[in-house]
């Protein structure tokens, strides 16, 4: 008998917060998206006020003075070492394991207890509360989770399928508002109701997805964890500006220095790109643009990029209009080693590859941006504005906790 | 060792020729060549399990005694239970502090290092939680 947990932290972008700053822990936080415009994540009490996910701080202005909520800009090289951690101890539980997302893992095993101590060993060794759901399938691990967040014990074994009963059909892993509604349509408003149904009917329509949902809710897993994360097919990189911007130049500043990151994750991954799309976002309605250049040879070479970056960009400027977002997508991704290089340009992408190497080095020792192209601007002024940043504990010597003691 | 290497061509501006960092093979093997060890890696010594372990800077005097002084970098591993006797980075009343944790049969207190500063008792029922026990400290002599 296999059994799939699933290991879900606790409001997990306020946890990494309130692990450092103990004062946060008393009373409701809120943390902020890229350029502090909307809520991405929310303490219990903060939920409880009403504010809802992906809210527009300004909307909430006002509620959240009054209730002395604390407002913290997103600090995602903090909760990436933080998750770090989580998934490398997650994996002494047991190696089946699949990391989902930032603060989400599966663990696959066939001993039950394996699982119990792990609540305990994260919150004593990280500091950060997790839930941990227990069942067949990851469908129905994923249901035992929601469950398991509002046991004091945060954990949860799911193994009487009548609690489907309970479970709304738009609550089901897969399920999405718009399914759920057609399905309403037939009457199935449960995830009950739906693995119920017959085979042939749901994947008439469903398809073969629907039906493996139906089926992993009845308990037949077919959902295997996903061991070995296959390489990025396309690698997008974009900003919303801190204010809508007219001039070419600080557009080119934004562009060159998303691209330069882009590159730089190709380098990692060890992949070349063989077509560049840039696109402009403006006006009220977020209307977009783009243009797209084929990339022949295929390359990750900076520069080269930024400047073919660049090309596309010109042929979509207008003068006059305020942009409030441009962006780059790389995609067309091929493994670096499997392309054969000219032979005549053999040398010059040698030097290349190499002064790109040290560079990547430097960047990592020293911190992001300490080299950079100087397409990408030297005051940036149009970086957001993450002005509540908590401090980089765990990865800036600079920026460690101090203690008085 | 590429990398390395990469980094020397590139700052030395002469010669494209890269250096050979060990020994060439010149017939006879080394003497010492059954018995090459890896390089002392200070992580290796003070960072046992990394996952749990995480760095605070002191300010202050109050742990000088054991040797624990101002500006001073502590190693802390949450993985390590607080028993009896051990230095401890805990948080009172939501704010931090470092101190020696002493437990008796008359209750847990939080003991200075320092004859200026008074030990605390730490209240039942009180707001009190272990942070990490204090594995290593780095103190900066020149």
């Amino acid at each position: 008998m296999s059994y799939i947990a699933l290991v879900d932290c606790n409001n997990f972008y306020v946890s990494c917060e309130r692990l450092f700053n103990p004062k946060l822990c008393n009373r409701p936080v809120v943390v902020l998206s890229n350029n502090d415009g909307c809520i991405v994540a929310r303490s219990n009490e903060a939920k409880k006020l009403g504010i809802p996910m992906g809210a527009p701080l300004f909307m909430y202005r006002e509620l959240i003075e009054n209730e002395n909520v604390a407002i913290c800009s997103s600090n995602y090289t903090l909760y990436g070492d933080i998750s770090g951690r989580i998934h490398k101890t997650l994996s002494t539980f047991s190696d089946k394991i699949e990391s989902y997302s930032i603060d989400e893992a599966f663990l696959e095993s066939s001993d039950l207890t394996c699982f119990q101590g792990i609540r305990k060993t994260i919150l004593q060794n990280i500091g950060i509360p997790v839930s941990v759901g227990v069942a067949n399938t990851k469908t129905l691990a994923k249901i035992a989770t929601d469950y398991a967040k509002m046991e004091s014990s945060g954990f949860y074994l799911l193994t009487d399928l009548n609690l489907l009963k309970k479970v709304k059909i738009e609550d089901v892993w897969g399920i999405g508002s718009r399914t759920s509604r057609t399905l309403a349509g037939f009457g199935i408003r449960t995830a009950w109701d739906f693995s119920m149904k017959q085979d042939l009917w749901i994947k008439k329509i469903l398809g073969v997805v629907g039906l493996r949902i139906a089926h992993e809710l009845k308990g037949f897993s077919c959902l295997s964890l996903e061991e070995v994360r296959g390489k990025k097919k396309s690698i997008v990189r974009s900003r919303s500006f801190g204010y809508p911007i007219g001039e070419i130049t600080e557009i080119y500043e934004a562009l060159s220095s998303y691209v330069s990151k882009a590159s730089e994750e190709l380098r990692q991954e060890n992949s070349l790109a063989t077509y560049l799309q840039v696109f402009l976002v403006m006006g009220i309605h977020d209307y977009l643009t783009s243009a797209h250049i084929h990339l022949n040879p295929p390359t990750n070479y900076t520069p080269k990029l930024i400047t073919t970056a660049k090309d596309a960009l010109k042929t979509l400027y207008k003068p006059g209009v305020k942009y409030k977002k441009v962006g780059v997508f790389l995609g067309g991704l091929v493994d670096a080693s499997a392309i054969q290089l000219d032979l005549f340009s053999k040398e010059s992408s040698i030097k290349q590859t190499q002064a790109l190497k040290v560079m990547d080095k430097l960047n990592e020792r020293y911190g992001g941006g300490t080299l950079r192209f100087l397409a990408e601007g030297i005051e940036q002024s149009w970086q957001h504005k993450r002005d509540k940043r908590s401090p980089n504990y765990t990865t800036n010597w600079n920026e460690i906790l101090t203690i008085k003691i | 060792m590429q990398d390395k290497v990469d980094l020397q061509v590139l700052t030395k501006n002469k010669l494209e020729l890269p250096l050979f960092q060990s020994t060439i093979q010149a017939g006879f093997p080394s003497p010492a060549e059954d018995y090459i060890e890896k390089n002392l890696d200070l992580n290796e010594l003070i960072v046992k399990n990394p996952s749990s372990t995480f760095f605070v800077r002191v300010e202050g005097h109050s742990m000088c005694d054991a040797s624990i002084n101002c500006g001073d970098i502590l190693v802390i591993d949450r993985s390590i239970k607080a028993t009896n006797g051990k230095i401890i980075v805990a948080l009172l009343n939501g704010e931090f502090t470092v101190k020696r944790f002493v437990k008796t049969s008359e209750g847990c207190y939080l003991e200075p290092a320092n004859k200026s500063f008074s030990i605390i008792k730490i209240p039942e029922n009180s707001d009190f939680q272990v942070w990490g026990v204090v594995t290593y400290v780095l103190h900066r002599t020149c």
